[in-house]
Parts: C-alpha cells; structure tokens; sequence
C-alpha cells in the first residue's frame, strides 16, 4: 500500500466512524433525556391518553400522539398507494422510454423537493377551505387533511423505487407471457407485479416510514389538539408536530417527556425500516 | 439490489433525522464594539416591542431583535441565557423564579387586553357573559344558535354553524391570562383546567402563537379564540363585548384595560388584573413585563452591553415609548406603576453596582 492509499483508507475510516458516533450519540441523548419520564410514569407513559402541561397538574401521555401519527401515516399510504402505483407504471411499463413519461417523472421528483413548509401553506390555503367547502369538518383541520397532504409529499418516495424495479423485470418473461396471448393487464398483474413485488412493496414501507417523521406540514393542518381523534376528520395531534410546538418552553418532566415521544418516534421509525428491508430479503 | 439497499440507507437516514427542525436560538452575539440586544418572549406584546425597539434604534443606534417566540419560550430562552432579556404576559411564581439560575426582576411595560375574537358571516358584535363564556371553551356550548348565546343577545340572528374553539398549542402568556380569568369565574373551568402557560384543552385545536391565532379564526367561519388587541384589531377579526364583574358589557378598548390597571400594585409589580371590580373596566386585561437577571454581569457579558439593556428596558417606561404602546391599543402604565418600574430598574447591578443613577 502506499501513502496516498493509506491516507484515503484512514479518512474513509474515520468519516465512517464518525457517522457511527453520531448515530449512537443520538441514541444515547434521546435515552437519557427519556429518563426522568419513563422513571416518573412507567410504561403508562405510552398507553395514557393525558397530556396536562398545566404547573402543578403535571401529566403526560404519549398516546394521543403514536394515534394521530399511526393514523395519518396509514391515511397517507392508503391514500398515495393507487396513484404511486398507477404512476410506476405509466412511467415504466404503458408509457416506457417516451417523452410524456420523462416529463411525468421529473414531475414527480420535483414534488420530492418541494419544502415541507409550502405543502403546508398550500394546505391551509387551499386544501383546508375545501375540505370545509364539502362539509367534511367545520374548521377543516384534522387527521383526514393531513392524511392528504402527506400522501401526495409521500408519492414521490413510493413511485421512484417501484420504477427501477418494474423496469428491470426481464423483457423476455413479458414477451413470452404475451406471446402466450396474455393481455397487457395479465402481463402487469401474473408477471410484472410478482417480479418486483418485493421493490414495491419496500418504497411503499419507505414512503411509511416518511410520513412518520414529517413535522412542519402537518403540524399546520392537523389542529394541534393533544387527544386521541374520534374520528377521520376529528383534530389530533402527531409526535413530531407536538414536539416542535411545545419544545421551545419545555422544562423538567415536559422536556423529558418530549424528548421520549422523540425516541418512541426513532424506535417506530426504526422498525418500519427494518421491516422493509426485511421484506426486500425476504421477497427478493 | 445494492442499488436499492442505498437508497434504502439514503431514505432511513433522511427521515429519522427529519422530525423537529424548527425555529433558530436566538443569541446572536455581535462584535463588541456595536451593541445589540436580543431578546424573545411575548407574541402579545410583540406589535409594540417590535416598533419601540425600532423607534430606540432610530434614536439610539442600539440594535434590539426579538423573536416571537411565545412567553413559554422566552422565558426558557432567559434561563439559558441565551437572550439579554425576555417578555412574558405570565410573571414567574415563587416556584418558578427560585428555578431560575440567578435572581430575576419583572419589569411591567403595558398592559393590554385579551379579545375574544370571532369569525361569524355577517355579525359584527356579540355579547358574552361569565356562564356562556365559560361554557363556550370548555365545548359544553357547541353551537353558535344555541338558546344561551341567543338569550344574552337579542336581536342578533345567530346561524346554525358549529364553534371551533381556537387556543394555543405554545406556551402563552395570553393564555395565562385567559386562563386566569376563566378560573375566577368558572368553578368548573378552575377545578377541570385551572392557570397556566399551556393548559390540557377539553376543545378545540392549537395554533401557534397570537399570530397564528389570528390567522386561523380569520380564515375559519364559525371560530372562537382569544387573542391580544393589536391582532384582532390589525387582522380586523371582530371582538366580543365581556361582561365584567360589575355587571357591564365592556369591549377591549384602551380605556377600559387602563380601568383594569388602577388597583394597587406591588413593589414587585407581580400582579394579574383580571375580573376588575371597577365597573368600567374589561375583565380580561393583563400586564405584560420584561423580565431580566437583577445582576447583569453573568456569562462573560461586557458593562456596555448590560448599560444597553437597562437603558433600553427604562426607555421604555418614557411617554414616548407609551405613546407608541397607546397607538398600537395597550393600555400605557399609571405614573405610580412607572415609579415602580423604575425603582426596580434602579436595583438591577453589574457585578453589585447600580447602573441607572
């Protein structure tokens, strides 16, 4: 080995421990920081529904919060899964290779750059009248409107994988399924699909795993009320936007408590993540 | 495959970071020759600090940022010093004080009124009383056509539209002061809710800050909220009138908060105003203060730079500074508050000396 080669190898070391200590530093804060809260209400920190910051009457509950963000984080999905999937396939299979699906794809990617803060200004300007227009909720906050606006932040994230992975199903098994007669909708559903399955369904747990964590838009539109939701179109609250509200005042027992919805968030996170790329393995 | 488990890596690392990236500190420590304050705190006061401190800069030179932070976390921003001083509409109790890292003095600078704003099509002016006020934030009153509403003000044609009741989902020293008023006239609001910066709402959802209030009961029909004066005012959302404990119907005009501010006043200046006796005064006024450590040297921070603060905070009590208070619809201090503040103001010390003569 010579220098140069014992230089690049030591910086490459030490940039990739670096990322390790960080990580593990991250964990170690948010355990630490978890503490005082765990210590203080056990495990009915997670399953208690209260959140009361009011001096002297001191409680707080972490479920109102895994509700509203379990709930909005599937509306999401539910919501983007018909259009991410119709999407891949227009760009990578009915319109492949043309023009008009470059165009449909960058236009898709760009939707990945737009700053979670103008989905949320276009979300309370426009989406929010209109979900009061049909009636939907009177003050068109709530889980359903956030469940919107995060499904269309999370197509990107769905449809970008979904397209390589459909574009890499082999053009022999299609042209053989069609030389066998198959219609193009029995080529899509009997071969393209359980080819790459395991592609889809993982940006599908990506894009999940998106709408988690996203704070700002949602905290514009969900309506910030700290109780579990009674409904799709009742006000809640989700983990990341209660803590951005309430962090900045934060002391003693509601800091620690912000600081462990931030590591159930983590942990959460966590595991759709490693579902997903258990699944990968698994369908692969 | 490895292509996936990249980007699969990208996307894990990109949303597990991605939660609570909001808001900066807001420290900024400039060179020491040019003196900048920063300080953070009330969204209710922040219309007027915002044009005195302006107005001190034309005539001073001195630099004085302030983030609208809400009261909450301007105080906090104070205990880490990170901030040279900070406004609150909740003064600190004993408890609260003694966890401060240093003693701290509250200094009052205005006293203003908390609306109660509303967004209905078509009526302009509504009269609330003590039950139906009550009755309204704790969700018992859910319509705008319900029979109590309409008892207390005839000749209004309420329609059949649901309340959205409309708080802060920050700690607010707004809604410590709402929520103190509703405490002296509410039993249950008292027993079920009680004081605070930041209260466990039984309605209704959150917005950040006055201005975020503001925002959201002017683009909300059917809306119910309570926010400072100067908001209701410049957003022009319309304002009940509060019965107050006389017996009267009194709106949020400056008059009426300097009705409020004239009972006796501690040396301290720790006092809240609402529910007034006085039968011309608006029920839910408060004071709002500057809070600041008593001794100033801390934290490597230059005399200069302590002079500056004190200066800047005694200014403020000048009729010219109240001039601009009045403008903005809070209510200037009474000449007997003014002499407290500034007896305060002359207590406050670099490292054990005076720095107001």
């Amino acid at each position: 080995m010579n220098n140069s080669d014992k230089i690049t190898k030591y910086f490459l070391f030490a940039g990739s421990f670096l990322i390790l200590i960080v990580a593990g530093g991250m964990v170690f804060s948010l355990v630490g920081g978890a503490i005082p809260a765990f210590h203080k209400f056990g495990w009915h920190f997670i399953t208690s529904t209260n959140w009361n910051p009011t001096e002297g009457r001191e409680s707080y509950g972490a479920m109102p919060f895994i509700a509203g963000t379990m709930i909005t984080s599937v509306l999401a999905l539910l919501i983007s899964i018909p259009m991410a999937f119709s999407t891949s396939l227009f760009v990578s299979e009915y319109f492949r290779k043309t023009p008009v699906a470059s165009v449909l794809s960058t236009l898709v990617d760009l939707l990945a750059g737009i700053p979670s803060i103008v989905y949320g200004l276009w979300g309370f300007y426009t989406l929010r009248p209109f979900i009061m227009h049909l009636g939907l909720s009177p003050q068109g906050f709530g889980v359903f409107t956030s469940g919107i606006i995060l499904a269309i932040m999370i197509i990107p994230y769905a449809t970008s994988l979904s397209n390589e992975i459909i574009v890499m199903v082999p053009n022999e098994l299609k042209e053989a399924a069609y030389s066998l007669g198959a219609t193009r909708m029995e080529v899509i559903f009997n071969v393209i699909v359980p080819n790459a399955r395991s592609g889809i369904v993982a940006s599908y747990i990506l894009a999940f795993g998106r709408a988690l964590g996203e704070t700002m838009a949602v905290t514009m539109l969900i309506g910030n009320a700290n109780k579990v939701p009674h409904s799709l179109f009742d006000t809640g609250n989700t983990m990341a936007s209660v803590i951005a509200n309430q962090f900045g005042e934060a002391d003693g027992l509601k800091l620690s408590s912000l600081i462990a919805i931030g590591l159930l968030l983590f942990i959460i996170t966590a595991l759709v993540n490693t579902a997903g790329k258990f699944i990968i393995k698994k369908l692969s | 495959m490895k292509k996936i488990l990249i980007l699969l890596a990208v996307v894990t690392a990109f949303t597990s970071c991605k939660s609570g990236s909001k808001k900066k500190g807001t420290d900024e420590k400039s060179a020491k020759t040019e003196i900048s304050l920063s300080a953070a705190g009330s969204t209710f006061a922040g219309p007027f600090y915002k044009t005195a401190f302006k107005k001190y800069f034309d005539l001073t030179g001195v630099q004085t940022s302030y983030g609208l932070t809400g009261s909450g976390a301007g105080i906090r921003s104070l205990k880490d010093r990170v901030v040279d001083f900070c406004g609150s509409d909740a003064f600190l109790s004993d408890a609260e004080a003694a966890n401060m890292p240093a003693p701290v003095v509250h200094v009052a600078t205005c006293s203003g009124a908390v609306d109660i704003a509303f967004n209905v099509p078509g009526i302009d002016s509504i009269k609330l009383d003590q039950e139906v006020l009550a009755d309204i934030f704790l969700g018992k009153i859910t319509n705008w056509n319900d029979a109590k509403l309409k008892a207390i003000n005839p000749g209004v044609k309420f329609p059949d539209l649901a309340i959205s009741v409309v708080h802060r989902s920050d700690g607010s020293g707004t809604t410590f002061i709402f929520s103190d008023y509703m405490s002296k006239i509410s039993k249950e609001w008292k027993d079920q809710i009680g004081v605070g910066k930041s209260l466990n709402w039984p309605t209704g959802m959150g917005a950040k800050g006055n201005p975020g209030v503001a925002g959201t009961i002017s683009s909300t029909v059917g809306s119910i909220g309570y926010i400072g004066s100067d908001y209701a005012f410049a957003q022009k959302i319309s304002f009940a009138l509060v019965k107050n404990a006389a017996g009267n119907y009194i709106a949020p005009t400056i008059a009426a908060v300097s009705a409020a501010g004239k009972g006796d006043m501690p040396a301290d200046t720790r006092i809240m105003e609402t529910n007034s006796t006085a039968p011309d005064a608006y029920p839910i006024s408060g004071f709002t203060w500057i809070i600041l450590y008593k001794e100033q040297a801390y934290n490597g921070r230059s005399l200069d730079q302590a002079q500056a603060t004190v200066k800047l905070i005694d200014w403020m009590l000048d009729p010219a500074a109240q001039g601009i208070a009045k403008e903005l619809k809070y209510a200037p201090l009474p000449d007997k508050v003014v002499q407290i503040d500034k007896a305060i103001l002359r207590t406050v010390t670099y490292n054990g000396k005076p720095i107001l003569k």
